[in-house]
């Protein structure tokens, strides 16, 4: 340990402390019994897919397509992910299958 | 509520891989640097946010600097600003309860509960409770795991973390099965792309989220939704 206990929860509750605010700042700012406004209820509806999207996407960030094995294992287990999907529509499935594909990708090809 | 966590777990099953995996890999890290389980559990316990508690390692193994680890998980952490504003409507009336619900609306949890509708005969608010409280225990009881006994897992985990890209690739497809939401979605990964491309890896996030908001406010009359 670097820091004293007390210099530790120091900082776990500054870390805490930041993330909560991101996190309630939505719902201090329009609460219950506030109608919420029309933009802000537009962006409720329009972000979340969009969201998702960036989710996928800075999962990805760290993968190097020039370097190593040029991003193929993740482009070939997100293939097998859509095509499963599609097949079976099943979540579970399309996930677990999908990440099999690239542990045996990462493991054993590249 | 038995019946909410019943009907929530096999939603919860990717989340489960990947935070007791992802939550060993915390513990056994933070153990390797002289914080063990009391430390890394009570970090996962109360602040609760996956990628900046790894960040926070490098914060915990220097001099002592609380403002800077608070401004930080602002900014690494932004996008829960986002999955608010979704989330406004679907936790409005729930109670006392949405308050634990907010605490812990992580990415993984945002998506699902956006993204799945509560069963017929499960009360709206328990099952959102349902999913949450499972998610939290995963990421709590893996890192306490990996504080405890990381060293002796045998088996070969390379690339398992994939199991919470595969979970966003999925959620993603779902949305895209709506067909009003295919512009939002292809908003969110082109923005996605291109703040990676011009900030990098590291910085990317709150820029994206700056052009999702400015692209869709701009189509906006178009988007009728």
């Amino acid at each position: 340990m670097h820091l004293t206990s007390l210099q530790t929860i120091g900082i776990i509750v500054a870390v805490a402390l930041g993330t909560m605010i991101t996190r309630f700042l939505p719902f201090l700012l329009f609460p219950e019994h506030k109608k919420i406004p029309e933009y802000i209820e537009f962006l409720g509806k329009a972000l979340p897919t969009a969201m998702m999207g960036l989710l996928v996407v800075y999962c990805l960030k760290g993968v190097n397509i020039i370097k190593g094995s040029h991003g193929l294992p993740e482009l070939l287990a997100i293939g097998v992910i859509l095509i499963l999907h599609r097949l079976k529509n099943n979540v579970l499935l399309s996930i677990g299958g999908g990440t099999i594909v690239y542990m045996l990708l990462v493991q054993l090809v590249f | 509520m038995k019946k909410a966590l019943k009907e929530a777990f096999p939603h919860t099953i990717p989340i489960l891989t990947g935070f007791l995996f992802l939550g060993m890999a915390y513990g056994v890290l933070m153990k390797t640097k002289g914080y063990g389980p009391v430390w890394s559990v009570l970090m996962s316990a109360v602040a609760f946010c996956g990628s900046m508690q790894f960040v926070a390692i490098a914060l915990l193994t220097t001099v002592f600097q609380p403002l800077q680890a608070f401004l930080l998980s602002i900014m690494v952490n932004a996008r829960h600003i986002f999955y608010g504003i979704s989330m406004l409507s679907k936790y409005r009336g729930l109670g006392k309860m949405r308050y634990f619900l907010i605490y812990v609306l992580c990415d993984e949890t945002f998506s699902i509960t956006y993204g799945v509708e509560p069963p017929e005969g499960v009360e709206r608010r328990y099952f959102y409770f349902a999913i949450s409280l499972l998610n939290y225990l995963y990421w709590v009881f893996g890192t306490l795991i990996g504080g405890i006994a990381g060293n002796f897992i045998t088996f070969n985990t390379e690339g398992l973390d994939f199991v919470l890209t595969a979970l966003f690739v999925v959620l993603f497809l779902e949305q895209w099965k709506k067909k009003e939401n295919r512009v939002m979605g292809v908003v969110g990964i082109m923005c996605s792309i291109l703040s990676l491309l011009i900030f990098g890896a590291d910085q990317m996030v709150i820029p994206a989220m700056i052009l999702i908001v400015l692209c869709l406010s701009g189509g906006r009359k178009k988007l009728c939704i």
